[in-house]
């Protein structure tokens, strides 16, 4: 055999190890983005001081607004929920029901103080139906009769 | 009409090909297909960073394809079609990182996150910068061919976790789409980009591989008579 398939063997044999790795054992149970309420819920004392990122729906009737660019709202994955304080803009796509994750530490006092807000959507994308298009022209007449 | 060797013609039929797939589908998308229902007109970056995310990972697997190839043959041609491979590849990767960023900041409210399938790509883009980089230090062509064709298979691993980041962990880029989550409206436009990438991708990557291929045979090539004797 030539040498240069004997490096061929090598650099096969080392990726099938490094992706059998990665992800047929525990690492990729070690490599976690977010917590789930649930998983808040169930981390005991582990969940408060540490920065970490918690991710779910905003519970739908949670959203308040309240001064300047402070926001309260609570995030469910329908078996726990935890109620956010977030200061920072959200994004245009924020509304209720939608996926969140936010970034900020689980306070002792039961709430999750957070300063970084990303909104998660899901991968439908569709066109609006044809009766909730907005027609500007009907939208003018229509106010024609307000006095 | 003589055949022009600085100009070949598939290179040059693919690439307008794909020029033209690209403009009919980007009118379509930009003029003619409705904005999203949620996300509204930012939806439309979807007809560019959709199709080079596709044709980003053909690119890596063809430099897989390519790497295994030469260490299985040992012909240089190709270790010239790695090496197009290598640079459409990065160039493909860079596009969809960028493209991803300016599409995440209006909807997910962040140009950046660590999360998996962002982290698993730029894990793959950065490897193939490096291959590259590994290609201009190393002067031996059989030595570097080798090298590159080694380090190409070890990152072409991160092509699939890339893929499954989304499945196997939770993460703030949503899952794969498919036909039936995304409205018939869209569709044109996605899949003739899709096409026009590939076509464009598939002229950039014929182009490359020549005039990888002609600086190969330049450097394989026995020294002249003069340099001969002065070196013996």
């Amino acid at each position: 055999m030539s040498r240069s398939r004997i490096f061929l063997l090598a650099a096969l044999a080392i990726a099938a190890i490094g992706f059998a790795v990665i992800a047929g054992t525990g690492i990729s149970k070690n490599l976690v983005y977010y917590w789930s309420p649930n998983d808040i819920a169930h981390a005991g004392d582990k969940a408060y001081g540490a920065t970490i990122r918690l991710g779910g729906q905003v519970a739908p009737g949670s959203v308040h607004m309240g001064n300047g660019s402070m926001l309260d709202f609570e995030v469910t994955d329908r078996r726990a929920t935890v109620h956010v304080k977030s200061n920072g803009v959200p994004p245009q796509m924020f509304r209720e029901g939608i996926g969140v994750v936010v970034e900020g530490t689980m306070t002792r006092a039961g709430y999750f103080q957070s300063d970084r807000l990303m909104v998660s959507h899901n991968n439908e994308y569709r066109a609006p139906k044809a009766g909730e298009q907005i027609d500007a022209k009907k939208l003018i007449k229509s106010t024609k009769g307000i006095e | 009409m003589a055949a022009n060797p600085r100009f070949p013609k598939l290179p040059h039929a693919l690439m307008t090909l794909g020029v033209i797939c690209l403009l009919v589908g980007s009118y379509l998308g930009l003029f003619v297909a409705p904005p999203e229902h949620y996300m509204g007109e930012v939806q439309r970056i979807m007809y560019v960073h959709v199709p080079t995310a596709w044709n980003w990972m053909l690119s890596v697997l063809f430099a897989f394809g390519a790497a295994m190839a030469f260490l299985f043959t040992s012909d240089f041609k190709w270790d010239a079609r790695l090496e197009a491979g290598l640079e459409v590849g990065a160039l493909l990767g860079f596009l969809l990182c960028c493209q991803g960023a300016i599409w995440a900041k209006p909807t997910w409210g962040v140009w950046w996150d660590w999360d998996p399938r962002l982290t698993s790509t730029a894990v793959l883009l950065c490897s193939f910068a490096g291959i590259l980089a590994l290609r201009r230090f190393v002067d031996d062509p059989p030595k570097r061919a080798v090298l590159c064709s080694v380090a190409t298979i070890i990152a072409a691993v991160d092509l699939p976790i890339v893929y499954f980041s989304v499945r196997w962990w939770n993460s703030l880029h949503q899952m794969q789409s498919s036909p039936a989550t995304v409205s018939s409206q869209f569709h044109l436009p996605l899949r003739l980009n899709a096409f026009g990438i590939l076509f464009l991708m598939s002229g950039f990557i014929a182009m490359r591989s020549r005039i990888a291929s002609q600086r190969l045979s330049e450097e394989l090539a026995p020294p002249p008579q003069e340099f001969a004797e002065e070196l013996a």
